[in-house]
């Protein structure tokens, strides 16, 4: 496979094409938010008519990467040179200039269009007084279609088409714009067998036609049958890089984790106490299958998967938001059934949601009305919310939690990220819950409020809280779980505890790579 | 510090309302005699009864057109039951007013809630259909004076300590509304809901419930107004209140209810119809043309929605700083 396809590139005459001249290169590209430093000097290399995997846990620095190239993030330091000159992209528009074009996992397309304004949306062909020429745009679709292999019909509304073709859709917008580096981010993640083997066909033709092709996957299989060359991220930094020919799936894995869980953790050691909450055979038509397990008092249960495992929807369906179609769920040995959010709250369960703006905090209400939103019914008497009551539970909880904010009357909105995932969390511990769910706790604070995030879930459990905590980060869920439960494509893959909570068993069981042979 | 810029835009209002009051005066000292200030006052009732259901409507990030066919609709069958009859007391009256405004609001609500229906759509619908009902109820017949009960056409004119009943009515339903919006799990639950749908969501609050309640208060006052404006001018006919959601949907944006959801206050949505009320009233006795009259109330409507505009803004920057110490 590899050797065919190295050949058909080889067999290009273009001259911009020749395999083995460095097209595009990345050096010493660093980028820093505040608080985190995304990307610390790494430099990836791509060849014409070659494609390059780039291969990183969640977090590496995989998509901060993709969003220089494309000129959406501006680095802090390094060199981007096409063609041996230097370049910067200070536009998304100045990149697409250069030829760098992107396919994201969930295609950036208008429902509403048809393919072929979709193909030259920002760039049609204009005609007399500068309108829109409409048949020559739909020539033209049709033979960047058609040199794709695809056979769709530029008229048809993107809206009437299925996820692979949309795929063709926006590769066929990539081409038409010129482009000479083409980066791939997950294309195959929602694509059946058949349309991803077409994909592979189509960057074959990608890559006869000269492009360099930056391909992100998750999936081991389809970077050793498709790629050419690889590069590793691991924490924001380069872990290794170098052809397919001269690497075995463990060694990527190694460079993918390739450290110890060095970071500490305040995880307390707590002496687990009775079964609180059992779920069994949990089922949903589309997003997971037959979930299954039990937690105990002062447990902490880490899911761990890869993102697009089902994770977070299946604690969505186990608080309420959404329905399973099979399953059961016990608290204390007791069945119950949660049909919304308020019947999984008067359980006992409560979860914190991972999108704090979206899903956690009501901008605009004060710190105690968010603290106090679930928890009204036990501080109003006759329907009427009584203020002081209000008022002093949210003091006991937010103090609990060392929220630092003028007062309690002031908008959550004025918050820094760390102190409104305290209100989130004070929220939820006002409702006296027997579980909580936490939905990747620490992703975007600084690391001064992770640690006392970490803290707390400690503390929780230590008071005989049980506690579920989805995460994708590996040192946080080896760091701070008692057990783990790794979910690949909507189920178990693996449950590990004690020894076998590593950082190697955690990625082979979330990518599907069998056991090393040792 | 939102709810302060909120307090100090009500302030700003109120003022704004005193010094319209103030200059009409000195064209017209007439103006401010308490009695005349008391007939404005009644004058914008009903204005003021409906902006209070609209107000918690528009906290839910919804809208209510149907309001004045609402109002026009009950007003019709309460008159018609009156002229078939008239011995039935006004309390039942007043009963079946608020249960039938109820019950069409209701039926707002649950097409928005089951059905999921944008807002404007169900209810720019349910506008015409409760016109439409309003003349197959009456044949396009109108119901005057001498056919409603004296008692039925008496009651909202009646002065109690110096004061309509219709003022009186629309003070208590003020303060109703005051007190559910600020101390009630369901009022919380407006804010909530208007102020971030996903977050009230995952709170235990079932949205679409929360919002056809809001529906079922709105329709509720509209059905109470539908009374006591029939009563009032002694006369229903198919085209009562014409237009007038349009107007009570102003004095909410006037008073500072944010069109986007959850941002608004009781006083907000009073003082916007007071405002309303006093140019209605003010303009024709110092002989400025009704024409200016609609001129003034459209730049009122541009300044207050400029006005929040940049209220949000000024908001969204401080969440942008704090966004970006969070990444």
């Amino acid at each position: 496979m590899l050797a065919s396809s190295q050949a058909i590139a080889a067999e290009d005459g273009n001259a911009t094409a020749v395999p083995g001249k460095l097209l595009l290169s990345l050096s010493g590209i660093s980028k820093e938010f505040p608080g985190v430093r995304a990307l610390s000097e790494v430099s990836l290399d791509l060849y014409p008519g070659e494609v390059t995997a780039l291969v990183g846990e969640n977090g590496a620095g995989k998509s901060t990467i993709v969003k220089i190239l494309t000129g959406i993030y501006q680095p802090d330091g390094g060199t981007i040179t096409i063609d041996g000159e230097e370049v910067f992209f200070p536009t998304a528009h100045a990149a697409s200039d250069a030829g760098i074009t992107a396919i994201h996992q969930e295609t950036v397309l208008f429902d509403e269009l048809t393919v072929a304004e979709n193909i030259f949306i920002g760039h049609a062909p204009k005609g007399r007084f500068g309108l829109i020429d409409t048949a020559r745009m739909h020539r033209d679709a049709k033979s960047l279609l058609e040199r794709i292999g695809a056979t769709i019909d530029p008229g048809a509304r993107l809206r009437d088409l299925g996820i692979a073709n949309r795929h063709l859709v926006a590769i066929a917008r990539a081409l038409s714009v010129d482009a000479r580096v083409v980066i791939m981010d997950e294309p195959t993640a929602a694509l059946s067998h058949k349309e991803i083997s077409e994909l592979y066909d189509l960057v074959e033709k990608l890559k006869a036609d000269g492009k360099a092709i930056l391909f992100i996957s998750h999936k081991f299989d389809e970077i050793f049958r498709i790629a050419d060359r690889y590069t590793v991220f691991r924490d924001g930094e380069l872990a290794g890089s170098g052809t397919m020919a001269d690497v075995s799936e463990d060694e990527l894995v190694r460079m993918m984790v390739g450290r110890s869980v060095d970071q500490i953790f305040p995880k307390q050691q707590v002496a687990l106490g009775e079964e609180v909450l059992r779920v069994s055979d949990y089922c949903h038509p589309s997003e997971f299958d037959s979930i299954g397990f039990s937690l105990r008092k002062g447990e902490i249960l880490g899911f761990y998967g890869l993102v697009g495992a089902g994770r977070s929807e299946f604690m969505q369906a186990l608080f309420g938001i959404t329905k399973p179609s099979r399953g059961t769920v016990s608290i204390e040995g007791r069945n119950i059934t949660i049909n919304s959010p308020a019947d999984a709250i008067s359980e006992g369960i409560v979860y914190v949601p991972e999108d704090r703006g979206r899903q956690g905090t009501v901008i605009g209400l004060p710190i105690f009305e968010n603290v106090t939103l679930p928890s009204l019914s036990r501080t109003s008497r006759h329907g009427f919310i009584r203020l002081a009551e209000e008022f002093s539970l949210a003091r006991k909880y937010t103090s609990r939690l060392d929220l630092r904010a003028a007062s309690l009357d002031q908008d959550v909105g004025n918050l820094s990220g760390g102190n409104q995932q305290k209100v989130v969390i004070a929220k939820w511990l006002a409702t006296e819950p027997s579980v909580i769910i936490l939905d990747e706790p620490t992703k975007g604070i600084d690391i001064g409020s992770k640690a006392a995030v970490h803290e707390f879930m400690s503390e929780l459990a230590a008071s005989g809280l049980a506690v579920v905590m989805v995460s994708s980060e590996i040192p946080e869920i080896l760091g701070m779980s008692d057990r783990v439960i790794v979910m690949k494509e909507g189920r178990i893959a693996a449950e590990l505890t004690g020894e076998g909570m590593n950082p190697e068993s955690l990625v082979r069981a979330a990518a599907g790579i069998a056991e090393a042979a040792k | 510090m939102i709810q302060n810029a909120v307090k100090s835009r009500e302030a700003i209002l109120a003022l704004a309302i005193l010094a319209m009051t103030g200059l009409i005066a000195t064209r017209f000292p007439g103006f401010i005699r308490p009695a005349n200030l008391a007939n404005v006052f009644n004058d914008t009732a009903p204005l003021i009864i409906l902006a209070l259901g609209q107000m918690v409507v528009i906290l839910t990030r919804c809208i209510d057109l149907s309001v004045a066919a609402n109002l026009a609709l009950t007003g019709m069958i309460v008159a018609t039951i009156n002229t078939v009859a008239p011995d039935i007391p006004i309390g039942l009256i007043i009963a079946i007013a608020i249960s039938l405004g109820a019950l069409l609001g209701a039926f707002n609500g649950i097409l928005v809630w089951k059905l999921d229906i944008p807002p404007i759509v169900v209810t720019l619908g349910t506008m015409t259909i409760y016109r439409g009902i309003i003349f197959l109820v009456s044949e396009g017949q109108w119901i005057n004076a001498h056919e409603m009960s004296e008692p039925f056409k008496h009651f909202p004119r009646a002065t109690i300590a110096g004061l309509p009943v219709l003022s009186w009515i629309a003070i208590l339903c003020i303060t109703l509304f005051a007190v559910i919006v600020a101390r009630t799990p369901l009022g919380r639950a407006f804010f909530a809901v208007g102020g971030n749908p996903n977050a009230a969501v995952y709170t235990g609050i079932d949205v679409g419930f929360t919002r056809f309640m809001a529906y079922v208060f709105a329709g509720a006052l509209s059905g109470l107004t539908g009374y006591l404006w029939v009563a009032r001018y002694a006369v229903a006919y198919v085209d009562i209140a014409g237009g007038f959601e349009l107007e009570v949907v102003a004095a909410c944006v006037i008073g500072g209810v944010s069109i986007a959801g959850g941002i608004g206050s009781v006083a907000g949505a009073v003082l916007g119809a007071l405002f309303l009320g006093v140019v209605k009233n003010a303009l024709p006795v110092i002989n400025i043309s009704p024409f200016w009259q609609l001129a003034i109330s459209g730049s009122a409507i541009i300044i207050a929605i400029a006005f929040n505009a940049r209220a949000q803004r000024q908001k969204g920057r401080v969440i942008l700083k704090t966004a970006e110490h969070a990444t």
